[in-house]
């Protein structure tokens, strides 16, 4: 028997839930760096991991109880990543800084679960004995469920959440208002064509790092809260194929949109959830038979709906499942 | 990574616990008796123990080795690390003063349990330090048992003694890992070329292009373990070369002509029509992404999470040459064959009409095409010849490292440092950019552990983008 | 700046008709500049100089190197040596932007129209020194606001002159080849220029509308800007220029008053030496184009 019931309610409740959350800034990262400044950051995972890492470790190997710090530190790691691959990159062909920003996600992949930092980072099972003080913080009793119609979430998650939300709701102002700055003004120009920029005299390399940063740090917030709700940090979660999961949800809700992030992440964790429930259910409940597939990998074919789709929106609506297609057309390219 | 296979000969077992695949040659256990009789015993006494943890599934192993005595003592302290076969940890943990280590897993199915192989005391080294991985198939309410055999010398046949730590540093490993450093290079040259020329000539980055290799990898294991029969049952019953698997040359070959196919099918279907829709050439590259990510999970879902080895010629022993360096026949021969092949292409390119042809789409794509070129032909061709050479450098690098899924996207990123470090778009350049590449990883083991090897390579192109971003043998008109 | 366009003729019409001749107030001033891609030099200039307040034209037959000397100066290329002097300043290997903020600004032979950007927004673009274009400045409204408005006021005044004041709120994507030339134009008078650097201006431009475009480049001089543009069209030039400067293979060859480049020998044999050994073909001249265009849209 299949419990629809059951899949809905999970469906809605994973569409609002932390890992929607971090999605959504996350994506909203690589909005600010390619929908709107035009860059191709094709290793936003690498600053999700770094965001993670700078929170978890001030606590761990800084020993520090401040909340206000880690976020601090969790943010700095980011800016330094963006430094790091924004300062060699920016002046060459949009697609090196693809190339380097998909390596460069790996080596911090790699090199968190190496053998050598494991008194550090906690090799491959990463870092878990973080969530202490900011546990403390928490105005809700951990350990009960608070609900409201199909969502139900416990305690320490519903703190995530409502930080989260808020903390989407103020990115969301801070890019909208951006945009419509003549700081917005620049960094789209340098989009369209950076060459007409820099003969306007804006410093096109400048600003594309400051988008850099601005994009790496939104992805080091999603870090963060992934870090906070599940109370641990795995290095092999930040593996590369997570950042073309935020690409995919830029590119449902629209790109160079502020609020398709939000509108794409929760599709996609509605759609997700759903279809995963479903396949697991339609094979437990014996529908399909395990000899032409397994539970665990419905889990894979998530990835070959995500795949595909990554190039069939990219070529065929490259403005949204509700964009509308008049400000594509202009594009000459 | 080295490629030693267990010959025949004394070999210490961890304990014998073998199930899932532990694959430490069955051939080996005919020969030696006692181990197996060891093993036995071992089983026998450990029953009790293993059957306290039922409730939970879990991964157990025990590291013993064989002292001067012939005493089987524990080995302790040494790291064991459990993961998913997508690389997802599990658990890590030491061995204890019995060498034993536990580790609870989620639930039964497939664990990949990796022995950690700098932890190993001084005087302890794996007997095949390739095989740090494991593959433990944990069935419901049951530990699932993984085998590492230990001894007490270093590899007999170990190339330059890799031991999948750090490396003693003497003339002669230094001597051994540039031979295996040029042999890597050799090969991420050939997977590169594609890329390099697929650029050049129509200015996009695939980032597919390490499916393509792993394309070729798994056909060759497909075809080399399955057969023909894999892929047509009704043929099962007829004897090798069509029921079984065929010999790996042919399988190779196969592979490589499916290659083609593939980059082929990847230009007429795909990119063929993006180009005369007038696509941008970011959003084709946001397409292969998405071309990369679907066949990578569909190759998951194929091939499963576990790497693999191919059935012929894993296990050779190699021969020495100059009293320095020690190469496998299988190594020499693709190396020297990949060789052949990079001349060729060379050849093709510079006195061929269609290489000439490519070269001048590379260099000018109007001007080439108001000349009279083809240049949608040329193209193809490139895509067709690029598919077939990533997926005979994908088979190649399967011979003398592991198969698995995502195996070809981790050679990607390091043909990127390569490609880069020699000029994006320049197919000599790609050839250089690659034997540096190669030579620097296996040669930076001296230095640095080695599972930090290949982020040494990624971290070069970084330093070479500030330093020379044009590489080394690039135009700057082509970078800005 | 000069105020009458009619004095700043006259010392130009006494100089002697020779290649790197100094004038008597130059706000561009270039020594030894070379450039080299591979075994080819495209740009091998001794000396010239650029007279403030008038109009000077660059012209030369195809691959003289016009367009990558344009670049050199600039700040889009680099030269492998040279030394570049902008109204007394020493501006060698200076960015675009730098250059541009100087008062340096330029044009494309292809037009750069932000496309997805409304007529406005690329108008408000070309003002300098908006407070509102630093990121922490940005993020409140008040801080630029008032700026932002005098920018806008300044926009539409040049919108109006330009005769686009219609297409305001449109998107630049929608707008005609010769419309952007127009809009090109009046962006880059946003920055306040004191040098204005057109490349190919009437290139591609409807017939109708290439009257328009030269009234608005005199007005410039009018205006006391000086301008430096490069033109095929030999009307164009005759009509428009003050002072031609001649490039060939990379070198300036010749420079005069337009009228006495008819006649000059050097000018005569670079221009005709080819059309007279080889006709150009259609074809050659389709492919020259399109490699130009090809290698204008790769920088």
């Amino acid at each position: 028997m299949i419990d629809w019931g059951f899949i809905f309610n999970q469906s809605l409740t994973q569409a609002i839930d932390f890992n929607a959350i971090a999605f959504v800034l996350a994506a909203m990262g690589i909005n600010v760096h390619f929908g709107y400044a035009g860059l191709l950051n094709f290793g936003q995972i690498g600053f999700v991991a770094m965001g993670a890492y700078g929170f978890g470790l001030t606590f761990t190997l800084l020993g520090s109880n401040s909340v206000l710090l880690a976020v601090a530190v969790g943010i700095g790691f980011s800016v330094i990543f963006a430094l790091l691959l924004g300062i060699p990159t920016l002046r060459l062909r949009a697609d090196y800084l693809a190339i380097v920003t998909i390596a460069a996600a790996e080596i911090v992949r790699l090199v968190a679960r190496s053998t050598p930092l494991r008194d550090i980072t906690g090799g491959a099972e990463g870092l878990n004995q973080f969530i202490g003080p900011f546990r403390d913080l928490n105005p809700f009793n951990a350990g009960s469920v608070y609900g409201f119609g199909p969502w139900s979430y416990r305690g320490s998650q519903l703190f995530v959440i409502i930080i989260g939300w808020i903390l989407v709701a103020l990115v969301v102002l801070l890019i909208r208002q951006l945009m419509n700055s003549p700081w917005g003004r620049v960094v789209k120009a340098i989009r369209e064509d950076e060459d007409a920029a820099r003969a306007l005299g804006k410093n096109a390399y400048w600003y594309k790092l400051q988008a850099l940063i601005l994009g790496g740090v939104l992805g080091g917030l999603a870090g963060m809260i992934l870090a906070a709700g599940n109370a641990a940090i795995q290095p092999d979660f930040f593996s590369a194929p997570q950042t073309f999961l935020f690409w995919l949800v830029l590119i449902l809700g629209g790109v160079g949109k502020v609020w398709s992030p939000v509108v794409g992440a929760v599709l996609y964790w509605v759609i997700i959830t759903f279809i995963r429930n479903l396949g697991r259910q339609l094979v437990s409940a014996g529908y399909v038979p395990t000899t032409v597939i397994d539970t665990s990998q419905i889990d894979q074919i998530q990835f070959w709906i995500v795949g595909l789709a990554l190039a069939l929106l990219m070529v065929f609506r490259p403005q949204g499942i509700f964009g509308s297609k008049e400000e594509m057309a202009l594009d000459a390219r | 990574m080295p490629s030693v296979r267990p010959g025949p000969g004394p070999c210490v077992y961890a304990l014998a616990f073998v199930t899932g695949s532990g694959k430490c040659g069955a051939g080996v256990h005919r020969s030696w008796r006692p181990a197996a009789l060891v093993a036995s015993v071992a089983v026998l006494v450990l029953l009790p123990l293993a059957a306290l943890g039922q409730e939970e599934e879990s991964v157990f192993t025990q590291l013993r080795v064989e002292n001067e005595e012939g005493e089987r003592v524990p080995v302790e302290g040494v790291l064991i690390t459990v993961t998913t076969p997508d690389e997802a940890a599990v658990g890590q943990a030491e061995t204890d003063t019995e060498g034993i280590v536990q580790i609870a897993v989620p639930g039964p199915g497939e664990y990949l349990v990796t022995v950690d192989a700098i932890t190993l005391p001084a005087g302890v080294f794996l007997r095949d330090p390739s095989r740090t991985t494991l593959s433990v198939n944990v069935l419901p309410g049951q530990l699932g048992r993984a085998l590492f055999a230990l001894s007490p010398t270093p590899p007999v046949d170990a190339e330059g003694g890799v031991l999948g730590g750090r490396i003693n540093f003497s003339g002669r490993a230094l001597a051994q890992l540039t031979t295996e450093g040029l042999k890597l290079g050799l090969f991420l040259a050939m997977a590169a070329i594609g890329l390099s020329l697929i650029f050049g000539t129509t200015g996009l980055v695939n980032f597919a292009h390490g499916e393509m290799i792993g394309w070729g990898m798994l056909w060759a294991y497909f075809f080399n373990v399955y057969g023909f029969a894999g892929a047509f049952g009704f043929l099962s019953g007829l004897p090798p070369p069509f029921g079984g698997g065929v010999n790996l040359i042919f399988a190779i070959m196969i592979a490589a002509l499916f290659g083609a196919g593939l980059g082929y099918a990847m230009d007429k279907i795909v990119f063929a029509p993006l180009r005369r829709r007038g696509v941008s050439l970011i959003a084709q590259l946001v397409v292969t992404i998405g071309i990369s990510i679907f066949l990578r999970y569909v190759y998951l879902f194929a091939f499963g999470g576990v790497p693999r080895f191919y059935e012929d010629y894993t296990a050779q022993s190699g021969n020495e040459f100059f009293g320095l360096i020690t190469i496998t026949p299988k190594d020499l021969i693709t190396g020297t064959l990949s060789l052949l092949i990079l001349v060729a292409i060379g050849f093709v390119l510079n006195f061929t009409r269609i290489g000439k042809a490519m070269r001048a789409v590379s260099d000018n794509r109007d001007l080439a095409e108001s000349s009279g070129i083809d240049v949608q032909k040329v193209i193809r061709f490139v895509w067709v010849s690029g598919g077939a050479l990533a997926a005979l450098g994908g088979a190649f690098l399967g011979l003398s490292e592991v198969v698995g899924f995502n195996t070809g996207f981790r050679f990607l990123l390091l043909i990127f440092a390569g490609v880069i470090l020699g000029g994006l778009g320049t197919a000599y350049g790609a050839l250089i950019g690659c034997l540096i590449v190669g030579i620097g990883i296996q040669v930076s083991t001296l230095f640095i552990p080695t599972e930090l090897k290949n982020v040494g390579a990624l971290a070069v192109l970084i330093v070479v983008l500030v330093i020379r971003p044009q590489g080394i043998m690039g135009r700057r008109e082509r970078i800005g | 700046m000069l105020d009458d366009a009619t004095t700043t003729d006259q010392p130009l019409s006494r100089l002697p008709w020779e290649p790197g001749v100094s004038k008597p107030d130059p706000i561009l001033v270039v020594d030894g500049m070379r450039r080299a891609f591979g075994g080819l030099v495209a740009v091998d200039v001794d000396h010239l100089e650029v007279q403030r307040g008038v109009i000077t034209a660059l012209i030369g037959p195809n691959g003289a190197g016009k367009t990558t000397f344009f670049n050199l100066l600039t700040g889009f290329d680099s030269p492998d040596r040279g030394h570049v002097v902008f109204d007394g300043d020493t501006i060698d290997k200076a960015n675009p932007h730098n250059l541009a903020q100087r008062g340096m600004v330029r044009t494309f032979q292809l037009t750069k129209a932000l496309t997805k950007l409304p007529v406005i927004e690329n108008m408000k673009l070309g003002a300098k020194n908006q407070a509102g274009e630093r990121f922490f400045k940005a993020l409140f409204t008040p801080l630029w606001g008032k700026q932002e408005s005098e920018i806008e006021q300044r926009a539409d005044e040049l919108l109006t002159r330009f005769k686009m004041d219609h297409m305001r709120d449109e998107y630049a994507g929608t707008l005609s080849g010769g419309q952007r030339k127009l809009l090109e134009m009046a962006r880059s008078l946003m920055a306040e220029p004191r040098l204005v650097m057109l490349d190919e201006p009437m290139a591609g431009v409807n017939p109708a509308l290439t009257q328009s475009l030269l009234e608005h480049v005199k007005n410039l001089r009018e205006a006391g800007i000086t301008v430096m543009f490069v033109e095929h069209d030999m009307d164009v030039v005759r009509d428009i220029s003050d002072w031609v400067v001649v490039m060939a293979e990379g070198r300036i060859i010749a420079e005069g008053p337009p009228e006495s480049i008819g006649q000059n020998k050097a000018v005569i044999d670079a221009y005709l030496g080819v059309h007279h050994d080889a006709a150009l073909d259609l074809e050659e001249e389709e492919a020259r184009l399109a490699e130009a265009q090809r290698s204008e849209e790769e920088e």
